[in-house]
């Protein structure tokens, strides 16, 4: 059984101007050790997947259906304190901003050793110790030294450091990183990323981790989540879906990786926005953007998934023409932007 | 430069030392860090310093005095200060010295005590109005707008009426105003904190709503927060004046520095002494309550450590 089965996720904001629909219908899973990469663009509901899992939404967001079982227990379905216990504790979660997620009023020694007697029965030196000890695992230097500082005497990567450093203090079986480097500057990127890895390999623990960076996901992740207005239209391990894209909108993005490119040739851009969630989608949401021949106008509930092979899955439109690779799509498409 | 090499040569000492220096940390850390930094503010310390001199002036004071704050004698009427009467006497002769500490007694009790209360209560109630938000949030910052519609004068008298006159209802009743205030500063300073990622992250690590409030929130609106209480101080003083002016705080022959302010300004062109020295001693109270809570803040704000 793995570690973390999401089924059928769905979470919705109601706001004045109507409902949006963040998050519609998302299944996934995390097997014990592994990373699973969610990738997809500004608003397509990756950070609410996250939250959701954590139930962390909070007005006016509801979860309106969906299993959580992580560990065989039901995470819609424990109580608040149980919740409590396991957040942080069993499930912990880094956040985008390193700048703003520690508290500037408390020390760092502070704040590390709050999270890890909570979930522990550690008296204050074997906690201090345990802090300090993670903290020269995430290279800080000088780290019992370092430890007694406030926030704002860390730079940016180190804060992001910490961060890693404090959320994986209680050993936690799963690590939801919510974009944890899009802040950082690249070679710190770099840094923070080989970082997780590292510490997995030595904690086992699971990673979510959720990125815009197509990049990043190559790099890190066994499998690959990709998402499309608050859906999932295609699943599959990392080579699968970097080498055999099936969906149109994972084709297009693969397309327009610029190292996977010739040298030379325009860039592909993935025209168009995304949809307005708060507004009923037809039938497939990439429709409109969709660079294949369109072949009948989406109508009705989201694509049926289908299996392609083990472990690789998709929303198979049947709204376009999706037989030919895209490139002759899109030399079709502009022949004049070639020149 | 030498710092860093005694560093460098004692840093196998240190490692050792370290253990035994950081268990005292513990707990209470921002505390006692707002405290060491407040050492090294040397107005602040100097303003402490005077506030407790004023405060064992006034506690202390009437003890060691020969005078009775109440023994009128009506031939040594509103005499200038003398070697007998250092601060003089009022018009019916009474020792102004031991007045003016009486008075203390009653205004610093006054400030202090309304301020804390309101401190208390409108920093909890504001703080969790704040983060709950929502309809829970909507109901009780409209009873606190229905509170602060109420005339204060009319909900003093009405208190005095219902419970008789004493000097704690004057206390509950300026700490029943004065909250208001406190309660909607803290709640916009929380719910600006609220949206960020370390509450979120706080959430995230399974912390509890009480400890959140209490250790998270609290501590960063504190800045605001002393600010508004080393005002609230001034005010609420200013407040017991005026109530024992209309009859319903301090009675005569008891007084406070309201009071004496109050009867010196009457006589302030012939007897000029009764005006300045209870005004000198208020002033003085004010002044040392906001250079401190000046301090304080500065203090607690790591931020402005500077080493």
């Amino acid at each position: 059984m793995a570690l973390l089965e999401v089924h059928d996720l769905a979470t919705s904001f109601h706001l004045r101007s109507g409902l949006v629909r963040a998050v519609d219908g998302v299944s996934f899973e995390v097997e014990r050790g592994q990373t699973v990469g969610i990738v997809g663009e500004s608003g397509s509901g990756k950070s609410v997947t996250c939250y959701s899992i954590m139930r962390l939404i909070q007005e006016p967001g509801r979860i309106d259906r969906g299993v959580v079982m992580f560990d065989g227990e039901d995470l819609f379905k424990v109580s608040e304190s149980r919740m409590r216990e396991i957040r942080g504790g069993r499930i912990a979660m880094i956040f985008q901003d390193p700048m703003t997620s520690l508290n500037p009023f408390l020390k760092v020694s502070t704040q590390m050793i709050e999270s890890l007697r909570l979930h522990s029965d550690l008296d204050y030196k074997a906690a201090l110790h345990q802090a300090i000890d993670s903290l020269e695992e995430v290279g800080i230097a000088d780290a019992e030294k370092r430890i007694h500082g406030y926030p704002h005497e860390f730079s940016g990567g180190m804060r992001q450091r910490v961060m890693i450093a404090s959320a994986l203090l209680t050993k936690p079986d799963l690590l939801i990183a919510d974009e944890p480097t899009t802040a950082l500057d690249v070679t710190i990127q770099a840094q923070v990323l080989d970082l997780l890895k590292r510490r997995q390999e030595q904690l086992g623990t699971a990673i979510i981790l959720v990125t815009h960076d197509l990049g990043v996901v190559a790099g890190n992740c066994d499998r690959v989540n990709v998402m499309y207005a608050g859906r999932d239209v295609e699943s599959g391990t990392t080579d699968q879906i970097f080498y055999e894209p099936q969906h149109p909108y994972t084709r297009a993005l693969q397309k327009a990786i610029p190292s996977l490119q010739d040298k030379g040739d325009l860039l592909y851009t993935v025209p168009g926005t995304p949809p307005d969630l708060s507004k009923p989608i037809q039938g497939c949401a990439f429709y409109p953007r969709c660079p294949y021949p369109k072949l009948a106008p989406p109508e009705g509930p989201q694509p049926e998934i289908v299996v392609l092979t083990k472990g690789h899955c998709f929303q198979d439109c049947q709204y376009c023409d999706r037989s030919r690779p895209i490139e002759d799509v899109l030399t079709r498409d502009v022949p004049e932007a070639a020149e | 430069m030498t710092r860093t090499v005694e560093a460098v040569i004692g840093a196998e000492e240190d490692v050792r030392r370290e253990p035994e220096a950081i268990e005292i940390e513990q707990g209470a850390s921002l505390w006692r860090d707002a405290w060491h930094r407040l050492g090294r503010n040397r107005l602040a310390l100097i303003s402490l310093f005077i506030f407790i001199a004023i405060s064992l002036f006034c506690i202390v004071g009437p003890f060691l005095s020969p005078w009775d704050s109440q023994a009128q004698d009506l031939m040594k009427g509103a005499q200038g200060p003398t070697a007998e009467h250092w601060f003089g006497t009022d018009t019916l002769g009474r020792d102004l010295m031991v007045r003016v500490m009486e008075g203390g007694r009653i205004s610093l009790l006054v400030g202090l005590i309304a301020t804390v209360v309101a401190l208390l209560i409108g920093v909890i109630y504001g703080a969790t109005a704040g983060y709950v938000g929502g309809r829970t949030d909507s109901v009780m910052m409209r009873i606190v707008d229905l509170l602060y519609a109420i005339p204060f004068t009319i909900f003093v008298i009405l208190l005095m009426v219902a419970f008789g006159r004493s000097l704690w209802l004057m206390f509950v009743a300026i700490g029943a105003v004065e909250w208001l205030t406190m309660a909607r500063i803290v709640r916009s300073g929380v719910m600006a904190l609220r949206k960020q990622e370390f509450i979120e992250a706080a959430v995230s690590l399974g912390y509890s709503h009480r400890r959140i409030i209490l250790r998270h929130l609290i501590p960063n609106v504190l800045g605001p927060v002393i600010v508004v209480a080393t005002l609230t101080v001034p005010a609420v003083m200013l407040l017991e004046a005026f109530l024992s002016f209309l009859g319903l705080g301090v009675q005569p022959p008891n007084a406070s520095w309201g009071v004496l302010i109050n009867e010196g300004q009457q006589n302030m062109e012939i007897f000029p002494w009764l005006l300045i020295f209870p005004a000198f001693f208020f002033a003085l109270t004010l002044f040392s309550l906001n250079f401190l809570g000046d301090g304080l803040r500065d203090a607690l704000d790591p931020k402005s450590a500077r080493d």
